[in-house]
This record gives C-alpha cells, structure tokens and sequence, in this order.
C-alpha cells in the first residue's frame, strides 16, 4: 500500500524507478473507485488529467531532469481552490458547473512542481462549516467510522488523506477548517500564518481569516508541501513578503529548551476529559524530551466565537454578493424582474448554513448595528490577539487540543447550529490572531483519533514544525493506526 | 491588488490641490446589487481617505475665489448601463433589453470633493474650468467630459441671507459639461426657492439634469435610499504613504497654471490677454515654452502662437496635439522675419503653409519664393515705377498729406507682390521725393 507512505519515501521510490508516476496514481485512482463510494471526499476525480501529468513526471525524469519532491505525487485540491478549465464547484449548486479561466496561485506553483491532480474534494459550501454536511452534493464519511462526520469545512481532503487516497491534499482554513477534520481523521493539518501563503484563487470565504495549507500523513510532509506553496504573490495584496525557509531539512527531532504554554481556557468547559487527558500527555511526552511547560491563560478566549461569528459571516456577505445570477454562477430561469433574478437564484443556489451566514454579516454591517457588532468585534479581535502577544513573551508554542470532541455522528449537529459552531471553539482564535496552527495525532478516545493543537508566533512555523516533528518521531504508534477497512502497510518513514 | 500607478496618480492629484496626504488610508467596500457591478460591491474610501484639507483659487470676473477640498480619494469605477435607448438599438437588440459594458470597470479614478463654498453657478463653472485644467497640468486624467475621464455631480442648498446654517440639499447627476453644470444649477436655484417661498419643504435627493429642457427631474425615490454597509476591504491592507513617496511625487509636480500664469506675467514680461490663453491650454503653454527655450524671443513668440497660430488652428480645425508645426518652426519664421527676410504678410502666409505641411518656414519660403526684396537698386526701379504711374498721390504727399506716403508704400509692395521690405520702401520714397521736391 504505497499511497498509506509519506511524500519523502514515495519520492526516493519514484527516484529510484521502483515505479513510475503513472503507476502510483493509477493505484490512487484504483483507491478512490473502490473506496470513494462509501466515503465520497471527492467531488470531480480527474483520471485523464492525473495520468497526462504523471506521465509528464516521468519522461522528465527519464530526461533526467532535477525533479521536486512532490513531483508525481498524487494529490488533492479542496474544490474551493480554483483550476484552470476544471470543474470549481465550492460544494455549492451555485457554482456548479463552474470551470475557472484561472488557477490559484498555489496550484499554479504545485503544479510546476508536477504535483498529480487527482481530484478536487467535497467540502461544507463555500467551505461554511465544521462537519461537511454542508455540501449542496452530499456529506463525505468519517474513514475511522463511516457514522461519524469527517470535520470540515475541509472534511473530503481531510478523508481523502487519512484513507490513502491521495497522498496529501490542500484544504483552506477561515476557523479552523484545516486543523478540525485533521484532527477528525488522524492526519495533520497546517494552517500557515496570515499572508504566509497566497489567497489568489481561493474562493473568499472571509477574507481577514483565510489561508490555504495542507493536509498531509506526516509533519514533514506538511513542511515540504508548505514550502512548495508559500512565498509572496504579487497577486494577493495580503501576502507576505517574508522569507520561505526550507522547513523540512531543518527538522531535527530537537525540544530541548522549548517553552511550551498550555492555556488553562483551551481545557475547560465542553472539552471532553478524555481528549483534555491525551493532549496533557503529549505535552508530558515533549516535557520528557527536554522541553519546559507551564500553564498560562488567554482570558478573552470565551469570546472567539462570538466575535469569529460576527466577523467571518460580515466578510462572507460582502464576498458572497457576486453570486447574483448576473455574471456567473446559478441563474434563476423564469425571473420576472431584476429584484426577482437576484432574489431567486440566491434563494435557490445558496443553501441554508450560507444564508444564515449571509443574513448574519449583513445584519452586522448594517447602519445602526456597525457599531455594535462589526466595530466592537474588530475591538475584541484586538484582544484575542493581544492575548497570544503577551503568551508568546514567555512561550515558543502554546498547546491544546484541536477539537472538544472527536468526531461526532452525522445529523446529530445539523439542527443546531450553536452546538456546530463550538466545533471550532479551539481553533477559531488561532485565524483571529492570524497565528500559524498545526494539528497533530495525539491518541484515540473511544477508537477515535484526538488532535493536538501547536500553536506559534506569527510566521515561525520553524519553531512549529520542530515540535511537532519531534512529537510525531516519539510516537509512531499513532501514525502507524490505520482506519479499519482501510488497507493496513505502511513503513515507519517519518 | 493595488495598481501603484493609479496611487501615484491620485497622490499628485492631491499635491496638485493642496491636500494633506494620509500617512495611512483604508480602501472600504461600498456594497449594493447592480448587474454594473459583478463584485457586489466597489472599492472605495470611506472613513480613511487618500487626502483631506485641501484648496484651489480660482478667478470670478477676474476676482481671485478659494474653493476648500474636503477629500481626494480614489476609487474603482462601474461599468456602464444601457437601458432600452438608442445605444440598444443600435447593438442591434429590441427595446426593453439592457445592455453592461464592462470595460472600465475596476478602472481606478480619484473622487474629490469640496466644501460648500461656492455661491453662484457661474462660481462653479469657473470653479471647474480651473480643476480641469490643474488636473490637466498633473497628467493625472486627460479630463474629457465626453469620454467620461472628468465627470461632476453637483450638490446645491438654499439659505435665508444671513442664515449660517446650509438647507437641504440636491445632489445633480448626469452633468455633462460645465455649462449645463452651471445651467442646472441655475434651474435649480428656482426650484428650490419657489417651493421655499411657497412654504414647501426641499426633499434631499438625487436629481438628473435633462439637457433637452434645462430642468431636473427627481433620479432616485426616497424609498430606495441604500445602506451601503461600507467596512474596510479586507483583502486590501492599508495604504502606507511615507514621507519620502510623497516627496518623490511632489517633486514630480509640474508647475500649475496660477503659478505659470505670474511668471509669464512678472519673469517674460507677457501682456496678461497672451499669459492666460497660454496657460489656459497645456499643449499650447508647453508649445511655447519648448519655442523660447529654442531661443524664441517670448513676446514675440507669444504674440505669434496666442494671435495667428491660434488663429490658423481655429481656421483648419487643427488641436493642438495635432500641430504638425514644431515650436522650431516657429522659432526659424520669427529669424526669417527679424532677419528682414520675410515681411509680416509673408510669415503669415509660410506659417500657414508650416501648419498644414510640416515643412519649415524656411522650406516653405524658399519653395515658393518668398524672399523679401531689400536690394535697394530693384526696389529703386519699383518705386520709380510708383512715382511716374500716381502723379496725384504724389502731388498730394509733396502738398502736406502724409497718408499718401502709405498709399504709395502699398503700391510698391502690390508690385512686388508683397516682398519688397516696407522699411526700405518707404526711406527710398522718401528720398525720392524729398529730392525731387
């Protein structure tokens, strides 16, 4: 079962003609026909594009050309990530059927690097929400238990990964939606810092918090696909231009003299003990390898959630106003009027968790309520940040758990969208400080993977990685568990 | 993603008008549904704008008047809307379609807006004469009405005389030039004074001007009044202008037109009807500054570009961007004429002929011959010729009468086909018949 493997062994493989690149995405592609009707991570499977690029890959390196790391490994794009001429849906029936005359800037830059495109993965429409039960196509199933959500918004690449159907995929993260279904099903799962990576050609959800970043087996992995994407783009006013170290070489296995915080608020009320209880003792484990921990607090934690929900959905109603039947998108047949066109292919493209967040946003920003809400919660963002500012005086990285919970059974949120939205409780604070996030195995509750949370200072994913490199080498247990119906195999390689 | 340019553009705007730059300005979204707007909403300024606290003198009958800016901010524009009109029906469509033209959308333009300070409407059209022409000077538009690269909305109130306090005000749309700018301001005036004095209140609203009657008409109800949500554009960080920028730029700043105006005055010594017209047109002030730095004397190459080059443009509806006479050329006829080698009428007619060829005036001269006669042995023979052909004139000129000294100098240019040298001409007579009386 090479695709269970991780970027670095399959590209010595691949380097060493063990096989080719067209062998192994065929093995993808045969994995996502036997296991994707159960799963259903993806939305459109590109075979015929995956096998011309893989077969790019390897006269290239029949060429003798110098190849990237990534090159010919199969992969995956969330289907808010816009490709050139191929199907960008956003899992909403108002952009379905939507091919985009342009690619994203990190698919622009993976596909240089040979990246095989797979396919394009289901996610919670226009990537609104924590379950993937928002898709306007159909839910995607959790690979530990077909019962239980993946997490989202980003819960088919998480899926896609987790059950060796590609060998990482990208995912966007606006509250969390990387970390959380990382967390879900047992991957890890990077969200870079603010302005780290480009947003040119991902479809905004809100705009402030956004950033893409990958879902992957491994830490290395993560660390040799973030160095692929990230850099500045002159394309995207917010992205930085900061140094891209070349993370992956420098990860050495090494904590001793890491500061770690653990903020008392992350381990609270609504955190399921057992989950509070491995993430403690991942935190042991670093204290065992010569890191140092104390327990610190970041007092306007409890209000995260309220103010990401006053914020993200003000942004979305604005991003979202494209959507008008006019230029593209969903057009209602049959208007009458233009109020009426507007009206109905809104009504009919959106779908309900989207226009909750589109009502709630408007209704922030309106006249009268500005103030109150947009205002006061630009106030509190300050706040939360603040808080990491001064945690981050004493502290490398903080660490807590990814999710309250494990992953949780389908429909049993979908009513209730408060409970939902406290999926995200842990992660939302991490994009409102536009700090850099990484989600990791820590263990299982119930046979269900736990997340451990990192959090670091604004673009030293180095000091991340590390610590989560070095937790990741002192546990293979975790990497080595595979979900059940999912072929066992894979080599200890981290 | 920002364009610099159009930053650049914006900042020299403002220098232009005297505006304090923002060290830090915010882009906001205005956001409303129209199928001209596929964002769903515009980038623009809001609270944080570019540039504030500004001002523009201008003249009102000759009275200087200071208008103050209240903001220059910069913006991306709309595309464009057709309704059920001629350019519909002309695209070939039915009436009752409607047509979007995309193509200057997220074009960027600058907003600036004054205070209320100006009190008539030909206060305004004066008013926006100058701000053409300062924008103009700074290359930051080419300022055409027409084409929609300068456009006005107007607001206007009225007052009691004494009141301090501004009434209610109208915003006019759909001004296309500056004389229905002040026309509409004018009829609006008498509107809003008859339903005043009739006891009525003004409504705030936005009003079209309709160039077919001279009047306005209500353009938007009460009931649609938007609430633009206006928020800082996320995916647009602020705008830093640091001090060494608005240096550079500043230094970029060509001289305005106030400012060249007093130097042709006080430094060339131009009569102040030439220094206005010059500077009044740009092409036409950079014409003559490029033919004195040539060398050109500046009165007089004033004299020649504001009166018989402005005229022959006029006459063969020549601009002056289409000008195939260089500022050299005009230069080369005013030697030829100092020089004694062309006479007036003649230079006149070579700049014509520069003016629709091209071709030098000393070309063009020596094409067609027009060398000035002032060998005095040929000019003898011609005035010879005068004075045996008009014994009458003659008899009167010896009588006292000085007119006929010029009569006889015209008959002797007519003779020579208008190249003898008047000054010449006119000493030989007078030699002449000083001797001969």
């Amino acid at each position: 079962m090479r695709l269970l493997g991780s970027i670095d062994r399959l590209a010595s493989e691949l380097a060493r003609k063990e096989y080719s690149a067209v062998e192994l995405v065929e093995e993808a592609l045969d994995r996502v026909e036997r296991l994707d009707g159960t799963l259903r991570a993806f939305i459109t499977v590109l075979p015929e594009t995956a096998l011309a690029q893989a077969a790019a890959v390897d006269r290239a390196r029949s060429r003798g050309d110098r190849l990237s790391p990534l090159a010919g490994i199969p992969m995956a794009l969330k289907d808010n990530l816009c490709t050139r001429g191929i199907p960008t849906t956003c899992g909403s029936r108002m952009l379905d059927g939507y091919r985009p005359p342009y690619s994203a800037t990190v698919w622009r830059r993976l596909e240089a690097a040979g990246a095989v495109l797979v396919g394009k993965t289901n996610l919670d429409e226009f990537a609104m929400g924590s379950s993937t039960e928002n898709s306007a196509f159909f839910p995607t199933r959790n690979p530990w238990d077909p019962k239980r959500v993946p997490g989202g918004s980003s819960g088919g690449s998480a899926a896609a990964v987790a059950a060796g159907e590609v060998v990482y995929a990208l995912g966007s993260d606006t509250g969390g939606s990387i970390r959380q279904p990382a967390s879900f099903t047992g991957v890890v799962g990077l969200k870079p810092t603010y302005g780290r990576v480009s947003r040119y050609g991902l479809i905004a959800f809100a705009s402030s918090l956004d950033q893409v970043g990958p879902l992957a087996r491994t830490v290395r992995d993560s660390a040799t696909v973030l160095h692929a994407i990230s850099g500045h783009d002159p394309l995207d006013s917010t992205s930085a231009a900061v140094p891209v170290p070349d993370w992956a070489a420098r990860l050495d296995g090494e904590v001793r003299g890491i500061k770690i915080g653990v903020p008392l608020e992350y381990f609270g009320t609504g955190v399921d003990p057992e989950v509070a209880r491995l993430v403690r003792q991942a935190v042991d484990l670093l204290v065992g390898m010569g890191a140092e921990a104390a327990e610190c607090s970041l007092p306007h934690t409890e209000y995260a959630v309220a103010t990401y929900y006053v914020l993200a959905p003000a942004e979305a109603s604005s991003n979202l106003a494209r959507y008008d039947g006019v230029r593209y998108g969903w057009r209602a047949p049959g208007a009458k009027s233009l109020t009426e066109l507007y009206t109905l292919s809104r009504q009919q493209g959106f779908g309900r968790e989207v226009k909750r967040r589109i009502m709630l946003g408007t209704y922030a920003l309106s006249a009268g309520y500005y103030e109150a809400y947009y205002l006061k919660s630009q106030k509190v963002r300050s706040l939360i940040r603040q808080d990491f500012d001064r945690a981050f005086e004493r502290f490398d990285v903080l660490a807590m758990p990814t999710s309250p919970e494990v992953a949780f059974r389908h429909g049993e949120r979908a009513s209730d969208p408060l409970r939902m939205y406290m999926a995200d409780a842990l992660t939302i604070p991490v994009n409102l400080a536009g700090l850099p996030g990484i989600s990791l195995p820590c263990g299982f509750s119930r046979g269900l993977p736990v997340g451990l949370q990192l959090v670091g200072r604004p673009f030293e994913e180095e000091t991340l990685l590390r610590v989560a490199h070095a937790y990741e080498v002192a546990t293979p247990e975790w990497r080595q568990a595979v979900p059940p119906g999912i072929a066992a195999g894979r080599g200890d390689d981290a | 993603m920002l364009n610099r340019h159009a930053v650049e553009l914006g900042i020299l705007a403002a220098l232009a008008l005297e505006c304090r730059v923002a060290p830090e300005s915010v882009f906001a979204r205005k956001n409303y549904f129209y199928p001209d707007l596929p964002k769903g909403y515009q980038i623009s300024q809001y609270e944080q704008p570019l540039a504030t606290d500004g001002r523009l003198t201008f003249a009102v009958a000759g009275e200087p008047r200071t208008v103050r800016i209240r903001r220059v901010h910069l913006e991306e524009d709309a595309g464009k809307s057709l309704h059920g009109d001629d350019a519909v029906r002309a695209a070939g469509h039915a009436e009752g379609y409607s047509l979007l033209d995309f193509n200057r959308c997220g074009v960027p333009l600058i907003e600036i807006v004054t205070e209320p300070d100006l009190r008539a409407p030909e206060e305004a059209r004066s008013f926006l004469e100058t701000l053409k022409l300062v924008l103009e000077y700074t290359g930051v538009s080419d300022v055409k009405l027409e084409e929609g690269s300068l456009r006005c909305d107007a607001n206007i109130s009225l007052r009691p005389k004494g009141s301090g306090e501004s009434g209610v005000a109208v915003e006019i749309k759909n001004l296309n030039s500056f004389r229905f700018v002040q026309r509409a301001l004018a009829h609006e005036i008498e509107r809003q004074a008859a339903l005043l004095d009739a006891g009525r209140p003004v409504v705030r609203e936005t009003r079209q001007y309709l160039e077919a009657t001279g009047t306005t008409a209500p353009l938007r109800g009460k009931e649609e009044a938007q609430d633009y949500r206006y928020f800082p554009d996320p995916d647009l960080v602020r705008l830093v202008v640091d001090a060494a920028w608005q240096e550079r730029l500043q230094a970029r700043l060509p001289e305005m037109p106030a400012a060249k105006h007093a130097r042709y005055l006080d430094e060339l010594g131009l009569p102040e009807h030439e220094a206005r017209v010059l500077t009044s047109s740009l092409p036409l002030s950079s014409f003559f500054e490029q033919a004195i730095a040539q060398g050109g004397e500046p009165r007089a190459v004033a004299n020649w570009t504001v009166g018989e080059l402005c005229r022959l443009m006029n006459a063969h509806a020549v601009s002056p961007c289409e000008l195939k006479l260089t500022p050299a050329h005009l230069v080369e006829l005013l030697q030829l004429l100092d020089a004694g080698t062309l006479s007036r009428p003649l230079a006149r007619e070579v700049l014509e002929a520069s003016l629709l060829t091209g071709n030098s005036p000393r070309a063009v001269a020596q094409a067609r011959g027009m060398t000035q006669i002032s060998n005095e042995a040929e000019l003898t023979l011609l005035v010879d010729r005068v004075l045996s052909a008009h014994p009458g004139p003659v008899a009167d000129y010896l009588g006292g009468k000085e007119r006929a000294l010029g009569f006889l100098v015209g008959q002797v240019m007519r003779a020579s086909g208008g190249r003898a040298n008047p000054q010449t001409v006119g000493r030989l007579l007078k030699e002449k018949l000083g001797r001969e009386g």
